[in-house]
């Protein structure tokens, strides 16, 4: 019963955690935001942007393309933000007069989203069937037009879920950036509650840190079957037959 | 009746390879301006790759194309295009956008139309095809009768001098067969240049003015669809003839 007891107080202190949801709330929940979002709609750009070189005609933006999604996807997260975060920090200072770590956490992050996402879009690009650029050049459009007008944005469609997944694993990664050393008001989630936990030696908060992540990502795995589904099947709508005998042209009645 | 702008277009020596293939070998194709040539012969003869390019979606090699007895190589491929309507076997509809949106889509970003003009005038293509009640459903809730009326609409709103039909009804089922040749006769009979690559013997022999025979990338016999049905004169298209018939 005592063993019991302790690891209770070890992880669910309510007293600890009520002491901390306030800060995790008002700074962590919109600092983490901050970060994953505008990480996860500069990594989307980024990745279109490579994806487009990917699969581009010229020999040069593909080789680019491979040599940089290679290397951000083959190195850890933690290493790319601390080189980045650091690295670029007196460039950063000097550009932006601040020592705010959060333009280089971003552009770390979004680094890494890029490569991932970019290869995602690649692959949803490519699965749309040849048939649809060529229905396309066929009515007049141009490559470029064809690619933004018809196939790119089927294409987009496709991944949809795999992007959400992207965007699960950002969010998550968003809590690496505490490894820059943050001003109190500046912190995220995670570091909120680790300094919690430091502080007062209990684990709860952490804990509490824990399930507001989950209370960020479970929905968002839930959206992504939710329109996994929804593409799969389509919306549930009834085909009717052919009319066969349906007054076809006026030019035969003329 | 529908006017159609109708315009001649020839097809001088064509020529085309991929690597090693040799697809099309000097092809001669002449279709008078309100006619419809027909192109017949076995799968793999170039048929759909003459068409190809005959709207330069692919280069060709060799040769010479005119529209209007004005040779079109050394115009914008994209401008010639537009001028030049194509239907195809898998109809290849845009299945993100509605039916009404895949017929206006050309007409508010080529012809630069308002977006209500494109819109009115998408629906009168549809009218004509029939399917002006099916405007706001994704082409995916069609049947593919639907779809490849739906096709030719939005070919034919860009208003185009020739037509082409790249074996339009084969992917159907042989209960929707009809109404599409149906609406491809009246088009042709409308005066519309077509180019029809099929396999339905009875449209290239009841519908077509000229028939031409493709096998292996070359033109082995053409002429008007009595004489080549009726009296083939070589063994490759009385072999292919008695195949099919």
């Amino acid at each position: 019963m005592d063993l019991l007891q302790q690891l209770g107080d070890t992880f669910l202190n309510w007293e600890e955690m009520a002491k901390v949801i306030p800060s995790l709330l008002m700074v962590g929940l919109p600092n983490t935001l901050i970060l994953a979002v505008a990480s996860g709609i500069l990594g989307s750009l980024l990745g279109l942007l490579l994806a487009l070189m990917g699969i581009s005609r010229n020999p040069a933006a593909r080789w680019a393309a491979r040599i940089y999604t290679d290397l951000f996807r083959g190195l850890p997260a933690i290493l790319v933000i601390l080189v980045i975060g650091i690295g670029l920090s007196p460039i950063a200072r000097e550009l932006t007069g601040s020592r705010n770590p959060y333009p280089l956490g971003i552009l770390a992050l979004t680094l890494i989203a890029g490569a991932y996402i970019g290869e995602i879009f690649r692959s949803g690009i490519q699965s749309v069937e040849k048939g649809q650029l060529e229905a396309s050049r066929a009515l007049g459009f141009s490559y470029g037009n064809s690619m933004r007008l018809v196939v790119v944005p089927q294409g987009i469609r496709r991944v949809l879920p795999a992007l959400v997944n992207q965007f699960i694993s950002l969010l998550k990664d968003s809590s690496l950036v505490f490894m820059l050393g943050l001003a109190s008001s500046d912190r995220e989630i995670f570091r909120i509650g680790n300094d919690a936990m430091a502080n007062t030696g209990n684990l709860s908060p952490l804990v509490a840190a824990g399930i507001l992540y989950l209370i960020l990502t479970v929905p968002l795995t839930h959206f992504v079957n939710f329109i996994d589904n929804r593409l799969r099947t389509g919306r549930p709508e009834k085909k009717e037959p052919d009319e066969l005998a349906a007054p076809i042209g006026k030019g035969a009645q003329a | 009746m529908t006017e159609f702008t109708s315009g001649t277009l020839t097809g001088k020596n064509l020529h085309l390879s991929f690597g090693h293939n040799h697809v099309l070998r000097g092809i001669d194709l002449h279709v008078e301006k309100g006619t419809t040539a027909s192109v017949i012969g076995p799968s793999g003869s170039g048929k759909s790759t003459l068409l190809r390019v005959m709207n330069r979606l692919i280069e060709p090699d060799q040769g010479d194309i005119l529209l209007d007895g004005r040779s079109v190589l050394k115009d914008n491929p994209d401008e010639l295009r537009q001028r030049i309507g194509m239907v195809f076997q898998q109809f290849n509809l845009f299945p993100h956008k509605t039916v009404v949106e895949n017929v206006s889509l050309a007409l508010r970003k080529l012809r630069k139309l308002p977006k209500d003009r494109a819109h009115a005038e998408a629906l009168e293509q549809l009218d004509l095809v029939g399917l002006k009640h099916k405007a706001d459903v994704r082409p995916a809730n069609l049947s593919g009768g639907q779809m490849q009326r739906v096709a030719i609409a939005r070919a034919l709103a860009m208003k185009p001098e020739v037509m082409f039909f790249d074996e339009a009804t084969s992917a159907l089922d042989p209960e929707l067969v009809k109404g599409v040749l149906a609406l491809m006769t009246d088009l042709a009979k409308g005066g519309m240049t077509m180019v029809v690559v099929t396999h339905e013997m009875g449209f290239s022999r009841n519908v077509s003015d000229t028939v031409t025979f493709m096998d292996a990338g070359v033109v082995v016999e053409s002429g008007p669809p009595e004489q080549i049905f009726t009296a083939p004169s070589t063994d490759r298209l009385k072999g292919f003839l008695s195949d099919v018939l």
